[in-house]
């Protein structure tokens, strides 16, 4: 506020004078500008993280009038409960088929559309899709493909003369299932990220290695494209495997968590917002927050270097 | 010999094309077609009977289809607008202007573009239940009204303008503000596309915490609109429940066929999905 003044009372040096001044100014514009990010913030991220940690350790019910502490009991009931640990490995089992299949086969259709030239537009179209498309209204459209006796892939297998395979309602077959679908939707995602690493490998080292004497398309693939694509490689298995851990809407739709196939947001969202255990919510939360966060450190160190396009 | 070499790529790609599209060129078919052709499963892509109009009115006459496309547009621009209008100068001050603490609120960005809007899910709904503001519009923007990956992603952008002309600006008698807004932001237009359409494509498709503070089917967003669908139906009419899927896909849909580049460019410039 006096920054004003003090200028115009030392006409002597208005060097030192202005440029003083206006440090003030732009410390002043900098916090009001960064002020309302500040307040969300805290509003959004620091205070709910807070109150998170507090519940944790609670037996907090919403909507009781007592809450009570409890230390760590809310995890250990979480490692004896039959029901967590049976949605941390469906979760697992639910990663393990989408992580290879998603990365690879995109990496193969990235490979396969990158050596293409004038149809290249149309591929990248028709493998991503899905991935713009609203995966609630996608996952009832696969429920009707997959229904044992109306669906196409039932009828499909039965004219091969296959028994029909009751995907929705046999319990060993529903994380695969799901996978299958979350293998359909995240395909196109990874196949755009390994295509930005494809084209930005350099033509020369083709040049090279084909010089040094790598002859077929495997040798060259090997030598050159393997190694430079690494970076890209961790990334999509990184992002792949954090979207994995945080399959939702499938089990929402298809299952609801019938027959044991509940995923850990799954058994979350139940116990948080429709048993109102809050406390013990809490602390399944920040176990799938360890989770995420472990993968999406790695993630973000390489996304600080480099936003992806 | 170099004719099968060249066409082997295609053909692989075509059977895998159709795999991905099938669920699409299903949902359409299914949609325009009477309920007695859903029942003997047929792939022919003319239905004998058109039942288009009969399968979309039930759809929207069933449950109010329009109106959540209608929650949908105005959850979506809601956090768009706010988003933008909250980052963009915070990413400015970052970039561009020196104020203590600028440092910390870095730090304090990056960290949390690690942390999901599941893990903070539950004491945001027991603030907002407290508050007594479940069921409204503002429970389902207020978490997002804070994108941190577009402070994160303006401040990259923003870094690389020139620091001449703001000087030149300042000396002109530009306002900070207009600096900010329209010369700076005017630098990154392609980064706001691509925001832009980020946002829009999350939002639109999340269902998470629309199911958590919203029950009342008239506040629905296309997605929990779906699942309430979904449940009502319980499978009898394929046609309208496939003619619903089919009403709540295609904006994004036919943006992305617009818009092919900087839809590409807005969903992969982070696996934040």
């Amino acid at each position: 506020m006096t920054a004003v003044p003090t200028n115009m009372t030392l006409p002597v040096k208005p060097g030192v004078a202005s440029s003083n001044s206006r440090d003030r100014r732009m410390m002043r514009n900098g916090l009001m500008f960064s002020a309302p990010a500040v307040f969300l913030l805290l509003a959004i991220y620091i205070l709910p993280m807070l109150l998170l940690a507090v519940f944790s350790v609670t037996d907090y019910q919403l909507g009781a009038l007592s809450i009570r502490f409890i230390g760590l009991e809310n995890f250990i009931k979480a490692f004896h409960d039959a029901v967590f640990l049976r949605a941390l490995s469906n979760t697992v089992l639910y990663a393990a088929l989408v992580i290879p299949f998603g990365v690879f086969l995109a990496l193969g259709v990235a490979l396969l559309v990158h050596g293409t030239k004038r149809s290249r537009a149309f591929w990248e179209v028709a493998y991503f899709l899905p991935v713009t498309a609203t995966l609630v209204a996608m996952a009832t459209v696969w429920q009707f493909l997959l229904h044992p006796s109306l669906g196409p892939v039932n009828a499909a297998i039965k004219w091969l003369g296959f028994e029909p395979v009751s995907f929705l309602s046999n319990p060993s077959l529903l994380i695969p299932t799901m996978a299958l679908i979350g293998i359909w939707q995240v395909l196109g995602f990874n196949m755009v990220l390994f295509l930005a690493g494809l084209t930005a490998i350099s033509k020369d080292l083709y040049e090279a290695a084909r010089l040094d004497g790598a002859k077929s398309s495997l040798d060259r693939f090997l030598t050159v494209t393997w190694p430079m694509l690494g970076p890209t490689t961790m990334f999509v298995i990184v992002t792949t495997s954090i979207s994995a851990f945080k399959v939702f809407e499938t089990v929402a739709v298809l299952t609801k968590g019938r027959s044991g196939s509940e995923t850990l947001l799954f058994a979350l969202y139940l116990e948080g917002f429709e048993y109102s255990n809050t406390g013990y919510a809490a602390a399944l939360t920040l176990i799938f927050l360890a989770i995420v966060l472990v993968l999406s450190i790695g993630q973000t160190l390489h996304l600080d270097r480099k936003v992806h396009y | 010999m170099t004719a099968l070499r060249k066409l082997t790529p295609h053909a692989v790609l075509a059977l895998g094309a159709i795999v991905m599209l099938f669920p699409f060129y299903w949902m359409v078919l299914t949609s325009i077609r009477s309920p007695a052709e859903v029942f003997d499963v047929s792939f022919w892509p003319i239905p004998k009977s058109f039942d288009a109009v009969e399968n979309y009115s039930q759809a929207a006459g069933q449950v109010p289809m329009a109106r959540f496309m209608l929650n949908g547009v105005i959850v979506c621009l809601g956090i768009l607008v706010m988003q933008v209008l909250t980052a963009v100068p915070a990413a400015y001050a970052l970039a561009k202007l020196r104020f203590p603490g600028r440092r910390l609120l870095l730090s304090l960005v990056i960290a949390a573009l690690c942390v999901p809007i599941q893990a903070l899910a539950l004491p945001l709904f027991v603030g907002l239940a407290k508050a007594d503001l479940l069921n409204t519009y503002f429970a389902m923007m207020a978490p997002f009204f804070l994108s941190v990956f577009a402070i994160f992603l303006f401040h990259q952008s923003f870094r690389s303008y020139p620091n001449e002309i703001i000087e030149a600006a300042r000396l002109d008698g530009f306002s900070e503000l207009e600096i900010c807004w329209r010369l700076v932001l005017r630098g990154s237009l392609p980064s706001l596309a691509a925001f832009t359409v980020f946002s829009l494509v999350a939002h639109w498709n999340d269902l998470y915490w629309p199911m958590i503070v919203v029950s009342d089917t008239n506040l629905a967003p296309p997605p929990l609109g779906m699942l309430f669908f979904a449940d009502v139906e319980t499978g009898a009419n394929y046609g309208a429940l496939m003619a619903g899927a089919t009403l709540i896909t295609a904006p994004m849909l036919v943006c992305f066929l617009l818009v092919r580049r900087h839809f590409i460019a807005g969903i992969t410039m982070t696996g934040v999905k």
